[in-house]
């Protein structure tokens, strides 16, 4: 899957869970728009569409604090997997 | 579309259901006068392999589907709140360390949870941070080896008997969460008595002096402690209440149905008065509608699907607000002798309210329920004026 698919799939997915418009490189999680459920919402997400696992190794926000490095994780992944 | 259990899931919850039948049920009102549980019943209950229902096979537990585990907590729900309480931190710390460990934690710790050699214990709440659960100020220090915590825990179930506490705390000012074992040195767990329920579920508050812990004890990341190790944590948890509480309302239906057959007033059963048919009709809705909402959440998290989490939180806040109608009606229906300690129904008021406190709060439910209808709305919208113009319904 290309990088720009993994974008829309994953912007398709925020999307129904914030109020407002939002660009790739916004930080989810400083930006105060997520409530406390959506870092497992998310960890969960990308484990069933991308079907990869998000382990102890992959918890770092450069990983998941915006759509282009939610992206970029999941390329990264799928390549090793 | 079928709502049915799997043969496999029918014939564990008839397992589940005759131990909570034979072997918690006839103890648990004198569990929770003395508030006490004896070691010597959990060590039994842990030799029916009880205790590592959601762990891998390979790690030593059972391999249980969510479904499964649900109707597991039902059963013991129904016989026990307190036990119920106990096995959910232990289940949160198992699942957590599942999720989050690393190999080496999981090839430690999973197969001594599993075999209940070791309970598992949730410490994150303290006595000023309860619902504000994010701004809680235990402290970890990074020292030689790993870190020194000092804090001040409460209300932490299983925390008398706790062998390894899931120990939330800010280091370097990121939550995080740690692996703290009951003999670590400056540790001191007092216990607590005179709760209004769950009174066996052997509480204690946890006073932590510089308690010195290794690296290898740090679970997940310095900064992941709250939003993904305590998170996975408590979804499960308020899972495992939820689940607890359709068994607290189940108890209700059982206990009003047996009173009203045999009670007697005006020279008729109980069961005859239209007003009583109603509460226990009631009841029964009740009941039913909390099942299926946990039943679709366990669904949800067997096929991994996102939304099971906010899924969940809609079952617990239904399901305990539920067991609290239905134990109080039961009351209601068993009159003077609801409120005597001879008859159970006043125990399942007491641990329903506490049902609607723990894992989240049921007003924390509301706003994450509410707060999450309206972030989906305008999707909502969109999609229905898609679907509209496609000539679909």
């Amino acid at each position: 899957m290309t990088s720009s698919k993994v974008k829309d799939k994953i912007r398709h997915f925020i999307s129904r869970r914030l109020k407002t418009n939002f660009d790739d490189d916004l930080n989810l999680f400083t930006s105060g728009l997520v409530d406390s459920l959506f870092a497992m919402e998310l960890v969960l997400f990308v484990e069933k569409e991308f079907k990869i696992k998000v382990d102890n190794a992959d918890l770092d926000l450069k990983n998941f604090n915006s759509v282009c490095a939610i992206a970029g994780f999941i390329v990264r992944k799928a390549a090793n997997r | 579309m079928e709502i049915t259990l799997t043969r496999q899931q029918r014939k564990m919850r008839d397992r589940f259901r005759e131990v909570a039948d034979r072997e918690i049920a006839p103890h648990a009102d004198q569990f929770d006068k003395d508030e006490n549980i004896p070691a010597d019943f959990l060590k039994q209950l842990a030799s029916k392999r009880l205790f590592g229902g959601l762990i891998p096979k390979q790690r030593g537990g059972c391999g249980w589907d969510m479904v499964t585990y649900g109707l597991f907590c039902e059963e013991i729900g129904r016989a026990s709140a307190s036990i119920l309480s106990m096995l959910t931190v232990h289940n949160m710390v198992s699942w957590a360390i599942m999720k989050w460990g690393s190999l080496d934690q999981q090839a430690y710790w999973l197969p001594k949870l599993a075999a209940g050699e070791i309970m598992g214990g949730f410490a994150l709440t303290e006595p000023q941070f309860g619902s504000d659960a994010k701004n809680i100020s235990t402290e970890a220090a990074v020292c030689e080896g790993g870190y020194q915590i000092s804090g001040h825990k409460k209300w932490i179930s299983c925390g008398q008997i706790a062998n390894v506490f899931l120990v939330i705390a800010r280091c370097e000012g990121a939550p995080s969460a740690f692996l703290m074992e009951n003999a670590c040195p400056g540790l001191t767990i007092n216990p607590t008595f005179g709760m209004l329920g769950f009174r066996a579920a052997m509480l204690s508050e946890l006073q932590l002096n510089g308690c010195r812990i290794p690296q290898e004890n740090l679970l997940g990341k310095i900064g992941f402690g709250f939003s993904h190790v305590a998170g996975a944590a408590l979804d499960l948890g308020r899972y495992s209440i939820a689940w607890g509480s359709v068994g607290l309302s189940q108890a209700c239906v059982q206990a009003s149905l047996h009173y009203t057959c045999e009670r007697v007033q005006f020279g008729t059963p109980l069961k005859e008065h239209q007003l009583i048919q109603q509460m226990i009709a009631n009841m029964i809705a009740s009941t039913k509608a909390s099942r299926l909402l946990c039943l679709n959440a366990g669904y949800l998290k067997d096929i991994h699907d996102p939304d099971s989490i906010m899924e969940t939180a809609i079952a617990k806040y239904f399901a305990s607000t539920a067991s609290v109608k239905a134990a109080l009606d039961a009351v209601q229906i068993h009159g003077a002798n609801g409120c005597s300690g001879n008859y159970p129904v006043q125990r399942y008021l007491r641990d329903a309210k506490i049902m609607e406190i723990i894992e989240g709060s049921n007003q924390i439910q509301q706003l994450l329920i509410a707060r999450n209808a309206y972030s989906h709305f305008p999707a909502m919208k969109r999609e229905r004026i898609d679907n509209e113009s496609q000539g679909q319904e």
